[in-house]
């Protein structure tokens, strides 16, 4: 007898449990979707989660107006796919009315805005549940996050007083005004993400695959030349062979120097590398702490 | 289109039969448990190198000597200044055999809470002493933890056996310390590896310091420990998680009951019976987005349809009709309290979540309080305050479908939450 599934089914199922918990337990949950890999593999468990049903849940992203038109491209092919409500949350027109400011300076970005915005997309579209495609191996403070992860009135996490989450129970009771962010694919490391990708046949942004762009240095990292990131004068623009490893603004993610032009060559890419997939992203490197302070405060 | 790509004709990759294993972790400051995950990271080449040089930058900041892998486990900023882990923290690594899924817990008293969290979802618990003090309180208590979540597989390591000249007495002692002590709890599998982590002895590299020792390292051991029967395959088990309804003229008679299959297995034709209503009906499939299954086992999610048209929604189980969990309104449980505002109160009303199903219940006696440090049972003061252990009878509002929490952890557990705060006050262990 044979009753054994291997790791990509196990984290699968786990994370189909969690989605079809959320739809259980609350009212108007969302997927976060930033156009990256973690957001895709989220949706399409989630169309796996509840087939041959809809998917129960909109998508919400929060446009920062410094896409990669890749990403947008991307963003409404997926949704017509598999008939998704898309809701996006401008940052561009938050600068305009007011409610934020836009950053200065050399490394400007528009990376901390993105919080306001999300908060109070949250709280126009009364969701009480937003689905992210956050992992524990990404990043320190995320290690210790919970699939299940409590925010309160003001959309604060609450790092040292978290809920502690047993065996499958999930404790999704919250008072008015509050709500959760949940992390269904928390244990799924880089390298599982692309091999279930591999194995599944996802179609995904051709961002991740190797192509020519134009790009500069800063601080060691390479990132894509666009009309929104100010350049020193000495920092020279020229074409490399790149892709990304991480999709985000176009003003702090980095470009990596590679020939992987499948998934299969990623996996091998990914399996043989020495940098984490965050090394690249200009918004981690301000602070040692950068990405607690930021999730304290609302951030994904 | 030019903006998807098609990863058509993708080989089988080699990580295609590669099992999870989640194994959990418990220690403080000063038994070289975070060096033991930094070599076990290290050595399996899972720590990258900008994580390296962001821990070796932080280490020299804080004047430290050498580079503190303890960095790479302690997240927060709180845990960073005092030095302490606090909370679980999961780190992932893997080999071409396995993945691994580490909760490295604090190993203090004060945090049995998080011990408690971390090994709720273990298949192997991992204990550390130091060879030079043997087996101490920590270790007692680590043990009993791992017994009472009914870890299946219990891995010792003797540490700093470098500071011990590698003597192979040292480590005869220590096991027999450890065993005579085991034989009061209920664990099964238990293996004794001597290692010195800050050296990498018998971590992921056969040690040649020992030569006495004859069995696997503790990476071969990780790798091979037979976890394949660690879920309940005998007794089915199928708690209904959500019902779903398509509502659209391809599906429109279609009513699939979606869940995660708790026990045994469930195949196509099978009779079952609905709890609580109690009809039999037969299962006329089991549904997934790749397509029709013939089976489906733990820890499987899948939808089940039936033949009828029965009442059936979220909190009800699926079972076979030979084979029951008990039903009950009275229920015993050793119970953790992990409230911090108030201990537990007799008489006092809870939520209760077990399987799928929630109930409100009521505190109804605590028959003693365990010493999680000696295992005796404590009649005299039977409150439960943060962190402490006891058996607790419970009257729910409703019946629940359980077995015992030895025979299934899905079934057999259930957490308290405060209807106040909402807050998540106890875990507890089904007898």
């Amino acid at each position: 007898m044979d009753y054994h599934i291997n790791h990509l089914r196990e984290l699968e199922s786990e994370s189909i449990f969690i989605m079809r918990e959320v739809a259980a337990q609350f009212e108007n949950p969302v997927i976060l979707f930033s156009g990256g890999k973690d957001s895709i593999l989220m949706t399409y468990l989630a169309v796996k989660a509840f087939y041959p049903a809809r998917v129960p849940f909109p998508l919400l992203h929060i446009d920062t107006g410094h896409n990669f038109p890749e990403t947008i491209e991307f963003r409404d092919d997926l949704v017509n796919k598999y008939g998704l409500k898309l809701t996006v949350g401008s940052v561009q027109e938050a600068i305009e009315s007011g409610m934020v400011t836009e950053e200065k300076g050399l490394n400007a970005s528009r990376n901390l805005l993105q919080t306001a915005v999300l908060l109070e997309s949250l709280e126009k579209g009364k969701y009480d549940a937003a689905l992210g495609g956050g992992r524990r191996d990404e990043e320190k403070a995320r290690a210790k996050e919970r699939f299940f992860s409590h925010r309160d009135e003001f959309g604060q996490w609450d790092p040292k007083n978290q809920r502690p989450e047993l065996w499958n129970l999930f404790n999704g009771k919250k008072s008015l005004g509050e709500h959760f962010r949940i992390f269904p694919i928390s244990n799924w490391t880089e390298l599982d993400v692309w091999q279930y990708l591999a194995m599944e046949n996802v179609p995904l942004p051709s961002l991740y695959f190797s192509h020519k762009r134009k790009v500069f240095k800063r601080d060691g990292i390479l990132l894509a030349d666009s009309e929104f990131i100010f350049k020193k004068p000495e920092e020279e623009v020229f074409e490399e062979v790149v892709r990304c490893r991480t999709i985000g603004d176009m003003t702090c993610t980095g470009v990596w120097q590679s020939h992987a032009q499948t998934v299969q060559e990623i996996i091998e890419e990914v399996a043989t590398t020495h940098q984490t997939e965050r090394g690249g992203r200009t918004d981690d490197k301000r602070s040692d702490t950068a990405m607690e302070d930021r999730k304290k405060h609302g951030y994904f | 289109m030019t903006n998807q790509h098609d990863n058509q004709s993708i080989p089988q990759h080699t990580y295609a039969d590669t099992e999870l294993l989640r194994f959990s972790t418990a220690g403080s400051v000063d038994d070289g448990k975070s060096t033991l995950i930094g070599r076990l990271l290290y050595d399996s080449k899972s720590i990258f190198e900008d994580q390296y040089e962001a821990v070796k930058t932080a280490s020299e900041r804080r004047g430290e000597e050498g580079v503190n892998l303890a960095l790479l486990t302690d997240g927060l900023k709180s845990e960073r200044e005092q030095g302490i882990t606090i909370d679980v923290a999961y780190r992932y690594f893997s080999t071409p055999k396995r993945k691994f899924i580490i909760a490295d817990t604090p190993g203090h008293i004060q945090y049995t809470r998080n011990m408690v969290t971390g090994a709720s979802t273990a298949n192997v618990s991992l204990i550390l002493i130091d060879a030079r003090n043997g087996v101490v309180e920590q270790t007692r208590r680590h043990a009993i933890i791992a017994s009472l979540l009914q870890i299946p597989h219990l891995v010792v390591c003797i540490n700093k056996m470098d500071l011990v000249d590698y003597g192979q007495e040292h480590f005869e002692r220590i096991k027999d310390e450890f065993e005579k002590f085991a034989s009061k709890l209920d664990v099964s599998d238990v293996s004794f590896i001597p290692i010195s982590a800050l050296k990498g002895d018998n971590i992921v590299n056969r040690s040649k310091n020992m030569n006495w020792y004859e069995g696997p390292t503790l990476l071969y051991y990780l790798e091979n420990v037979h976890i394949a029967s660690d879920h309940n395959f005998i007794d089915s088990r199928f708690p209904v998680q959500h019902v779903l309804r398509p509502y659209n003229d391809d599906y429109h008679d279609y009513r699939g009951y979606a869940g995660r299959v708790a026990g045994g297995i469930f195949k196509k034709g099978d009779e079952v019976m609905l709890l609580p209503s109690g009809f039999t009906t037969k299962i006329s499939k089991i549904d997934s987005f790749d397509g029709e299954m013939d089976k489906a086992f733990p820890p499987q999610s899948v939808t089940i349809l039936l033949e009828d048209d029965l009442d059936l929604s979220r909190g009800d189980m699926i079972v076979r009709p030979h084979n029951q969990p008990k039903i009950s309104q009275d229920i015993e449980v050793m119970l953790c309290w992990f409230g911090q505002d108030k201990p537990i109160q007799i008489r006092g009303k809870y939520t209760v979540l077990h399987t799928t199903n929630e109930v409100r219940c009521l505190v109804k006696d605590i028959r003693y309080k365990l010493d999680i440090n000696t295992l005796s049972r404590n009649q005299e003061d039977k409150s439960l305050h943060m962190n402490d252990i006891g058996r607790v009878v419970l009257r729910t509002t409703k019946p629940l479908y359980f077995d015992s929490y030895r025979t299934n952890r899905i079934t057999g557990s259930l957490i308290l939450i405060d209807e106040a705060t909402n807050n998540t006050v106890a875990a507890g262990m089904i007898i």
